[in-house]
């Protein structure tokens, strides 16, 4: 399959009511023609309510969508040439497997010679050459989520939307699902929006993440970006695995944490309440080599829990503050840790000392 | 010999107790259905004696031929009638908002309270020559004879689609409910206009309601009696009219259980010729 070029999107204000309920308010999006771009937010943060208006299901009470530079805010579903895979698949069921991936050849009148070489091509690409006759409810979900892709993108779409679209597969094929999605996209080249509420998903595929809350774009950024400089409490929450803790000021580069002061190599935001987030895996066990820089503080352990290949380790600081930290499950690492009620000493990185405003800046 | 799998006498056990609890609606299909129908069938060849009379009579005699055509034109007519006006009423109701489909299915069920010969009676009025339809259309200048609307095919038809459409307008209700919404916006979405969407999937998926309401309304319209009777001016003689005329006027059950079992049989045998040609049961279990 040719790759068939990727679609700019660009979303101007886009707001969506539903009575008093403002589903979608003021979101502006420039997405670049090629990019996967993922929608991340928790339930009722607007992802799905914009994915129905990028795709002509839902129409803004304001604003503006344009592929390619044409508004198409009003143009119809069948009219926007974009390839949909839905949470449930949306798979036809009285038709068979071939069927269904030629279905967007038939509704588009392409010459009828053309339909057995391009569902080739289309089940070939999703690894289900042969498939053709099989039926629908002969298939396990992994094996309908491919069928889905393939009649999403046999007309060679230059945007496919994805709503959730592993959310109904196990994990380990999830995973590979997600790796063979990246592969996918580089291959068609087409410009992928992809909405999901898991986090590490959306990290793992995306080049860049948008993320969502009570119907408002709070951040959108690359991946590692939005992990290590999170706009605001929300994002550094919804991101990565970190404990948030409200601190106080202390000088201009410095925060104090029960009793402690932790410097931060980075500009602390200029006002407001501030909120260290301590990502689990960037607090480390003082083990005597770490950096003379880093912030050091004594915790006592609470709580180790053996996760498979990580240690997750609970701790509590003296005025009762509770954080954890993550290490592999190594040996020497599972050495390091004393048993619960014992204190030790814990160190974190001023460049990975985050501190963020309580409240985004609006 | 090896020991019985306890197991498995488990499970048998269980499965003839869920038999046991089919067994009140055997006993009573047993006693209404099997045993009349028995009965039926002896009747229609025993008069003194094993005699194929009835019969006889049934395929030599022009009135029961013409009874015959007529029910079945009947029966199909109120079938495709109901089928065109009750689908659009049962794909509104599975797609519009909440207080709006229990009100179109309230309008639907709600005659269903009255008893059929107060709504043969309510037709008889609006339809007959004086009534309130053939007034309105002379008041609008619409027509300038009072048309023929009734005591007739026509105003039978009438009346059998109305009290008939609630068994076609539900099954495919609850038919068009079980389609997910999904399905025809991921027809849009591929490119699908409505009306092909619609061609491709949303119909092929509500065909099991349609043939559910088909079968219901046919066979319901073959051996509907008062309706006709009332409504049919004498002159339309439905097939279950045949029959009540054999054993009340002239007391011929063997004659009327006669005609009961042609119209069994041939009923069957249309099902049978219908499901050869389309294939149901692959309509009705999807693939």
């Amino acid at each position: 399959m040719a790759k068939s070029g990727g679609e700019r999107v660009e979303i101007r204000s886009a707001s969506k009511a539903y009575g008093a309920v403002r589903a979608l308010d003021g979101v502006s999006l420039d997405i670049a023609p090629q990019e996967f771009v993922s929608l991340l937010g928790p339930s009722g943060s607007g992802k799905t309510t914009l994915l129905g208006i990028l795709g002509g299901f839902i129409q803004p009470s304001a604003g503006t969508v344009l592929f390619g530079g044409r508004d198409v805010t009003f143009t119809p579903p069948h009219k926007r040439d974009i390839g949909i895979v839905f949470q449930n698949y949306a798979l036809f069921p009285h038709m068979s497997v071939g069927e269904n991936v030629a279905f967007p050849l038939r509704a588009r009148r392409q010459p009828k010679s053309t339909y057995a070489e391009k569902v080739r091509g289309a089940l070939a690409m999703v690894d289900l050459a042969g498939y053709e006759e099989r039926g629908i409810g002969q298939l396990s979900g992994g094996q309908r989520q491919r069928v889905a892709l393939a009649r999403a993108m046999i007309f060679e779409p230059r945007l496919i939307l994805m709503d959730e679209p592993l959310s109904a597969l196990d994990k380990q094929l999830r995973e590979t699902m997600q790796i063979e999605l990246r592969q996918l996209h580089r291959r068609l080249g087409a410009t992928i929006i992809y909405v999901t509420h898991d986090q590490r998903e959306a990290l793992t595929m995306s080049d860049r993440v948008a993320i969502l809350k009570d119907g408002k774009l709070v951040q959108i950024d690359r991946p590692e970006r939005l992990h290590d400089h999170p706009a605001d409490a929300f994002v550094a929450s919804f991101i990565g695995e970190a404990t948030l803790l409200p601190v106080g000021r202390a000088g201009g580069d410095g925060v104090s944490l029960a009793g402690a002061v932790l410097k931060s190599g980075r500009p602390l935001p200029a006002q407001g309440e501030l909120v260290l987030a301590i990502q689990t895996e960037k607090l480390l066990i003082e083990d005597g080599t770490g950096a003379p820089e880093r912030n050091r503080f004594q915790a006592r352990v609470t709580d180790v829990v053996f996760q498979g290949e990580s240690l997750r380790v609970f701790l509590s600081l003296p005025d009762g503050t509770a954080l954890s930290l993550r290490q592999p499950s190594h040996y020497e690492a599972a050495r390091r840790i004393p048993p619960a009620g014992e204190m030790l000493t814990v160190s974190l990185h001023p460049q990975d000392t985050i501190v963020v405003p309580k409240t985004g800046t609006p | 010999m090896t020991a019985i799998d306890p197991s498995l006498r488990y499970q048998r056990r269980e499965q003839g107790l869920m038999l046991l609890l089919a067994s009140p609606a055997v006993v009573v299909i047993l006693a209404l259905v099997v045993i009349p129908v028995g009965w039926l069938m002896t009747q229609s060849v025993y008069d003194n004696g094993f005699t194929l009379e009835h019969y006889r009579r049934i395929f030599s005699e022009d009135i029961y031929w013409r009874s015959f055509a007529l029910t079945f034109r009947m029966a199909l007519t109120v079938t495709v009638m109901s089928l065109l006006l009750g689908y659009p009423v049962a794909y509104a109701a599975a797609h519009v908002k909440r207080p709006w489909d229990v009100l179109i299915l309230a309008f639907v069920i709600l005659p269903f309270w009255t008893s059929v010969l107060v709504r043969a009676y309510a037709w008889l009025v609006l339809l007959q020559r004086t009534g309130v339809t053939n007034q309105m259309l002379e008041g609008l200048g619409l027509i300038s004879e009072p048309l023929a609307l009734v005591h007739n095919e026509l105003g039978t038809v009438i009346a059998t689609v109305h009290i008939l459409l609630p068994f076609m307008v539900l099954p495919l209700y609850s038919t068009m409910q079980k389609i997910p919404r999904e399905l025809m916006l991921a027809g849009a979405s591929l490119g699908g206009g409505p009306l092909h969407s619609f061609l491709r999937i949303f119909l092929p998926l509500s065909l099991p309601g349609v043939v559910a309401g088909l079968t219901l309304v046919f066979v319901l319209t073959l051996g509907f009696y008062i309706t006709p009777e009332l409504l049919g001016g004498g002159r339309t003689i439905m097939i279950s009219m045949v029959v009540a005329r054999n054993v009340e006027l002239y007391n011929q059950w063997g004659a009327a259980s006669a005609v009961g079992v042609v119209l069994l049989v041939s009923v069957l045998a249309i099902f049978a010729l219908v499901g050869r040609i389309i294939p149901l049961d692959k309509m009705l279990g999807q693939k």
